[in-house]
């Protein structure tokens, strides 16, 4: 158990009681997968948590935007994998749930243009756009 | 007799570890068009960066180590479950139960702060986002943490342990809202 997916599991270990076996047809993409020890994958997180902490502290855009958000990409990527084992899964769990990010990408796509800018060719949002000013003019008073 | 979620597998996967699945894929929705909207605001509101400065960052990584720990002991429940020892499943879950409690409490002193320097949920948008989506994944724990101590309670007497797999698997969904929700809200100032 050196590596996070050396352990192999050739049966499955016996079923929770209380819950029929599966058809084995179920179980085919469960027997065949790998489970990773579960204390190296949270170790790994746990570096990976400080690193999200402490790059941002060098406070460059490029570097916030990668330790911060690049990192709980895969955080989140190793929790689904090794914890939920994801992957152990049928397939169409995963589409489904790709399904249910694919509405948030929607929702996203069609209401930022509106949010995300203040003007357009022939429009102007002079509410948000005031706000942003008065909000930075306190801070920067607040500051003095 | 035993309910129709723990014997029937007519997709190919237990229904009652489905309904789990399902109950994720309609809370991707809910957390993503929560999440998603604070980030089309936050683009278009510089002055947000200056209100995220008032968030507590090193409170918000104490509880990410906290929820990333609970989920350890979920996993371990699970493993404990599989290996039909129900009694070291409920100690597990029970931890990440504690885990949960931690992680509340956090969040209380973090609020009570907070509250006391006039930063409540009708100050400005980003407040709003703040408590909203902090509360919103808040109320998930704590109906975590009552799902699992029903598990827990069975798995002590080697019952129904297939459940132990169902709330873990619920619990690391609630963890990977957080892993998110953590840089946007603590740490892009």
């Amino acid at each position: 158990m050196t590596t996070l997916s050396t352990e192999r599991h050739e049966e499955e270990a016996p079923r929770a009681s209380g819950e029929e076996p599966r058809p084995a047809e179920a179980h085919g993409a469960e027997h065949e997968h790998a489970h990773a020890n579960p204390v190296k994958v949270w170790a790994i997180l746990c570096v990976l948590l400080v690193v999200s902490v402490v790059g941002p502290m060098a406070e460059i855009r490029i570097v916030t935007l990668i330790t911060a958000f690049g990192i709980a990409g895969v955080k989140a990527y190793l929790v689904a994998k090794h914890f939920l084992h994801l992957g152990a899964e049928r397939r169409y769990i995963a589409y489904a749930l790709a399904v249910s990010v694919a509405f948030m990408v929607l929702l996203f796509a069609g209401v930022a243009p509106d949010v995300m800018e203040h003007h357009g060719r022939n429009w102007k949002n002079v509410a948000a756009a005031k706000e942003v000013e008065r909000a930075l003019h306190e801070a920067a008073s607040d500051e003095h | 007799m035993k309910p129709i979620a723990t014997t029937r597998s007519a997709t190919g996967i237990p229904t009652g570890r489905l309904a789990v699945w399902w109950l994720i894929a309609s809370e991707i929705v809910i957390f993503g068009g929560l999440l998603a909207s604070y980030v089309m605001h936050r683009i278009g509101h510089a002055e947000f960066g200056d209100y995220a400065a008032h968030t507590n960052t090193w409170a918000g990584a104490l509880n990410t180590l906290v929820l990333l720990t609970s989920s350890l002991s979920a996993v371990l429940a699970h493993e404990a479950a599989e290996k039909r020892d129900g009694p070291r499943a409920a100690r597990m879950l029970l931890f990440t139960i504690l885990g949960g409690a931690v992680f509340l409490v956090v969040k209380g002193f973090e609020w009570t702060t907070e509250i006391r320097h006039g930063f409540t949920i009708t100050t400005n948008m980003f407040w709003s986002f703040y408590y909203t989506a902090a509360g919103l994944h808040a109320l998930h724990v704590i109906a975590g943490m009552i799902a699992m101590a029903f598990v827990a309670r069975g798995a002590l007497a080697n019952r129904e342990l297939q459940r132990v797999e169902l709330v873990g698997n619920y619990w690391h969904f609630v963890d990977i809202v957080w892993i998110f929700l953590f840089p946007l809200l603590y740490i892009a100032k």
